[in-house]
């Protein structure tokens, strides 16, 4: 009888401390930068060059992370990268003037897209589209530019201005 | 010469052969026996995953350890200590985790199953069982091999949380490492699919340990010697099945 218990106890501690170290490793480890609403409108943004953007980059507005990238294509007729990405529904009222540009968290981070707002009365909405875009600045551009610079500007100089 | 060398091929061909049909037959009972015996799989739990909880957790600790030592030393030549979490916390995840555990489980479980399997056999206990009508693979390997598969994937989750614990003790108590920091760059370096990465290897690594196992106890030479060989053999062939599929997981995954 007391052996039974002893491995009772044994298997219930083992299978609890299992399955919280699981628990632990799935919720405590990853992503803070998860971004789960439960409503979003999606937005699109039109950039002459994404750079190294990915599906589910974070979308921020003063530093908080608002929303998700979700898409990226290439429009064959405009020759111009289209990104889509979602807000949350929280933030509805983003003027629909703001400014959307590429950035990177950090010298060597992964690129995000930050908002800046605009001053218009009307706001961001289910499949608006922002105007005013900035690309991303692609490093080996600028230090090729730096390097060629003295020289004639169109040798060498396949930049995306 | 050449003919030596063919032997030996057709002779393992002949033992992987066997091994995977013995593993067919094993899940052929999986369902009956978790469903109709499994008292029988929870003692093998018991057996094969609580009693190597201790040795789990004093490794996981220090292999933590070592890892926040070695990541601070190194990052800090380029002012990247805080960086730390994320060197220890993918290194522990998704590969040192699941094969330390796996390693450390057959030296622990593997050779106890394959030792007991084996002086069973060595002691005609299942040539009696047979005699009996009873099928030994039935209540003998079956549940040995159910409860190392439980077991291996709660035993990696422990090991890589307890080694996360050990990181941060070293690297943020005793190196000065801020918290925070350290937190926050392993969180945001970290993906859910890093996570379940390891999962999957646990699970296949599970597999892998629990069958070799029980297949060497099963397989050995009914003698004295013959049972000590089938323990040095599970640990051995388990130590080179797991490292070899863990590559193969990896490239497969990435």
């Amino acid at each position: 009888m007391k052996q039974t218990r002893t491995i009772e106890l044994g298997t219930g501690l083992f299978a609890l401390l299992g399955i919280g170290a699981l628990f632990f490793l799935t919720t405590q480890t990853t992503g803070n930068n998860d971004f789960d609403a439960a409503e979003t409108f999606q937005v699109e943004a039109r950039f002459d060059n994404v750079g190294s953007l990915k599906k589910r980059a974070p979308v921020s507005m003063s530093g908080v992370t608002i929303g998700r990238v979700t898409n990226i294509r290439f429009d064959p007729v405009a020759l111009e990268a289209v990104v889509t990405f979602v807000i949350d529904s929280r933030y509805d009222e983003i003027p629909d003037d703001s400014d959307a540009s590429i950035l990177t968290a950090g010298l060597l981070g992964s690129q995000y897209i930050g908002l800046q707002p605009g001053g218009s009365p009307v706001y961001l909405e289910e499949g608006s589209e922002i105007y005013f875009t900035q690309s991303a600045v692609i490093l080996e551009n600028l230090v090729g530019k730096f390097l060629l610079r003295g020289g004639s500007d169109d040798d060498g100089d396949d930049g995306d201005e | 010469m050449l003919r030596d060398i063919w032997a030996t091929f057709i002779g393992f061909l002949h033992g992987f052969g066997a091994m995977c049909l013995f593993f067919l037959r094993l899940l052929q009972y999986t369902p009956s026996v978790l469903y109709k015996r499994f008292s029988l799989v929870a003692y093998q739990v018991y057996n094969a995953g609580a009693l190597s909880i201790v040795i789990i957790m004093v490794c996981g600790l220090f292999v933590g350890g070592v890892l926040g030592l070695q990541a601070y030393s190194n990052l800090e030549r380029f002012n990247a200590e805080d960086t730390t979490g994320i060197f220890a916390g993918f290194a522990l995840i998704k590969e040192i985790g699941p094969v330390i555990t796996a390693l450390l489980f057959a030296g622990r479980a593997g050779t106890a199953l394959a030792s007991e399997i084996g002086l069973m056999k060595a002691t005609d206990q299942l040539s009696a069982m047979e005699m009996m009508a009873v099928d030994p693979l039935r209540y003998v390997a079956v549940p040995r091999f159910l409860g190392g598969v439980i077991s291996m994937p709660l035993l990696v989750a422990v090991f890589t949380a307890i080694g996360l614990l050990g990181s941060h003790l070293v690297a943020v108590e005793l190196l000065g490492v801020d918290v925070g920091a350290y937190w926050q760059q392993l969180q945001n370096a970290l993906d859910m699919e890093d996570v379940m990465e390891g999962i999957y290897k646990s699970i296949v690594f599970g597999v892998i340990a629990s069958l070799l196992a029980v297949w060497e106890g099963y397989n050995s030479v009914p003698t004295a010697e013959g049972v000590g060989r089938a323990t040095t053999r599970t640990v051995v062939i388990t130590a080179i099945a797991v490292l070899v599929f863990d590559f193969m997981i990896t490239a497969w995954v990435l």
